[in-house]
C-alpha cells in the first residue's frame, strides 16, 4: 500500500511539476474565451450553446496530456521495474487513472467557474455543469490513461490517441450536455452510469495495453 | 543450496527469429552466472525472461524470491536529485532510508546525493541503478551490462557489492560482453549455442 501511495504522489508531482498543471486549464479557458468571439455577443445563443462547448473543452483538456502519462515511464524503464516487483499492470493503471483524475480534475473544476461566466451560463446551469463534469472526471481520466497506454509505443501518439477514445467519450458528451436541458434532467443518471462503466473498464483495458508494451 | 531461480528448456523468439532454445540452468544461493555472447545473441532477452518481463516461447521459468533488475534504462526520475529519485524506489520496495544510505556508500555516490539526476554521467547513472538494486534487499540480482560506462573505481565497487551479496546468500546473473573480474563465476555462452 505504501508503494501505491508513493506511486500516486510521484504521478501527481510529475503532473503538477514544472507548471504543467496549468496547461489543460489554460487550454480550457482559451476555448471558453475564443467561443464568444466566434459566435458573437448574442447572450441567449451563447447560453444555449456554451454549455455544450464547456463539455467539448473539458474532454479535449483531459486528452491534452496523454503524451506524458505512460510513454515517459515506459522509456525510462519505470514500468518494467514495477512489473519486476510484481505489481499487476491493472493496479498501476488504476493508480495512474486516480492521479490523472486528481491532477487534471481539480484544476479543471476550478477553471469551470470563470469559463462558465465567459459563456454567459446562469447559476443553475453552472451548478449542473459542475455536477456533470465532476461525475465525468474519473471516466475522462480513465480514457486518457487508456489511450496513453495504447499509443505509448508511437511517437506523437496523442493525435491517434484522441481519435481512439473519442467514440467512447461521445455518450458522456450527449448525456452531460443533455442534462443542461430542462426536459432532460434524467440524463444525469445515464451520465453517471456511463462514467461508472468507463471508470471500471479503464484499469483493465489500460493494464492489458501496458502488458502488451513489453512484448 | 536452495534454488532461487530455475529455467527449464527455455526458448526465446523475438520478431520471427529464434534466439535460443533448450536452455536450462538454476541459480542457488551464493551462485553467480555470467551470460556472454556476441551482440544480438539474446543476453538481454534472457535477463528479461528471467525477470518475468518476457514470456518464454517454450519451457518454464521459476522464481522463488524477489528480483532486482538493472537494464539499459535507469528508471530514475531525471527532474529529481539522486537521493530523492532513489528514495522513491526505497518507498516502493518498503525499505528504510538507511538501506539507501549504506548502498550509496558502497557505490561511492554519497557525495552526489543532492545532484540532479539529469547532471549525472552514464557511469554514475549505472552506479545509481546499482544502489537501487543493493538497497532493495532482493535475493536475486539480474544485471544487464551493469558496468557500462563505469570507471575502474566503480568497477571495483561493483565487484565488491556482488561478492557481499553472494556471501549473504544472494544469487547474481549478469550479462556483460567482458569479464568483470568476479571470482568463482559460472559461464553461459549464448552465442556458442546458436
Amino acid at each position: 500500500m505504501t508503494a501505491l501511495i508513493a506511486l500516486f504522489w510521484r504521478d501527481l508531482r510529475r503532473a503538477w511539476g514544472s507548471g504543467a498543471l496549468w496547461l489543460p486549464v489554460l487550454f480550457f479557458l482559451l476555448v471558453a474565451t475564443a467561443f464568444p468571439f466566434a459566435v458573437g455577443p448574442d447572450a441567449p445563443l451563447l447560453r444555449r450553446a456554451g454549455g455544450g462547448m464547456v463539455w467539448v473543452a473539458a474532454l479535449l483538456a483531459a486528452l491534452l496530456p496523454i503524451d506524458r502519462l505512460v510513454r515517459p515511464d515506459r522509456e525510462a524503464g519505470v514500468l518494467d521495474q514495477l512489473a519486476v516487483r510484481g505489481f499487476a499492470d491493472e493496479v498501476i493503471a488504476a493508480v495512474k487513472i486516480a492521479a490523472h483524475a486528481i491532477g487534471f480534475g481539480l484544476p479543471l473544476m476550478l477553471a469551470l467557474f470563470p469559463a462558465s461566466a465567459l459563456l454567459a451560463q446562469d447559476t443553475e446551469r453552472v451548478g449542473l455543469l459542475a455536477t456533470g463534469i465532476a461525475i465525468a472526471i474519473p471516466a475522462l481520466a480513465s480514457l486518457a490513461v487508456l489511450s496513453a497506454s495504447l499509443t505509448a509505443n508511437h511517437k506523437g501518439g496523442s493525435a491517434i490517441g484522441g481519435l481512439l477514445v473519442l467514440p467512447l467519450a461521445v455518450p458522456m458528451l450527449i448525456f452531460g450536455a443533455g442534462m443542461l436541458d430542462p426536459s432532460g434532467r434524467g440524463a444525469i443518471k445515464l451520465l453517471a452510469a456511463t462514467s461508472l462503466l468507463l471508470t471500471v473498464i479503464g484499469p483493465f483495458a489500460a493494464g492489458a495495453a501496458m502488458r502488451g508494451l513489453r512484448e | 543450496m536452495t534454488e532461487l531461480l530455475r529455467l527449464d528448456n527455455v526458448a526465446c523468439i523475438r520478431g520471427d527469429r529464434l534466439l535460443f532454445e533448450n536452455l536450462s540452468f538454476a541459480l542457488s544461493r551464493g551462485d553467480a552466472l555470467w551470460l556472454r555472447g556476441p551482440n544480438g545473441a539474446g543476453k538481454s532477452s534472457l535477463i528479461r525472461l528471467a525477470a518475468g518481463l518476457l514470456r518464454p516461447a517454450a519451457g518454464t521459468v521459476e522464481r522463488r524470491e524477489r528480483i532486482a533488475l538493472i537494464d539499459e534504462a535507469a528508471a530514475l526520475d531525471t527532474e529529481l536529485s539522486l537521493r530523492r529519485a532513489l528514495d522513491f524506489w526505497a518507498r516502493v520496495d518498503t525499505v528504510d532510508g538507511h538501506a539507501v544510505d549504506r548502498a550509496m556508500d558502497e557505490m561511492g555516490l554519497s557525495p552526489l546525493a543532492e545532484v540532479p539526476m539529469s547532471m549525472l554521467s552514464t557511469g554514475q547513472r549505472k552506479r545509481a541503478a546499482m544502489v537501487r538494486v543493493i538497497a532493495s534487499g532482493a535475493p536475486i540480482w539480474l544485471l544487464d551490462e551493469p558496468a557500462n560506462g563505469m570507471d575502474d573505481a566503480a568497477l571495483v565497487q561493483l565487484v565488491a557489492a556482488v561478492a557481499r551479496h553472494r556471501a549473504n546468500g544472494g544469487a547474481v546473473m549478469l550479462a556483460s560482453h567482458f569479464a568483470l573480474g568476479i571470482p568463482d563465476l559460472a559461464e553461459l555462452d549464448i552465442g556458442a549455442r546458436a
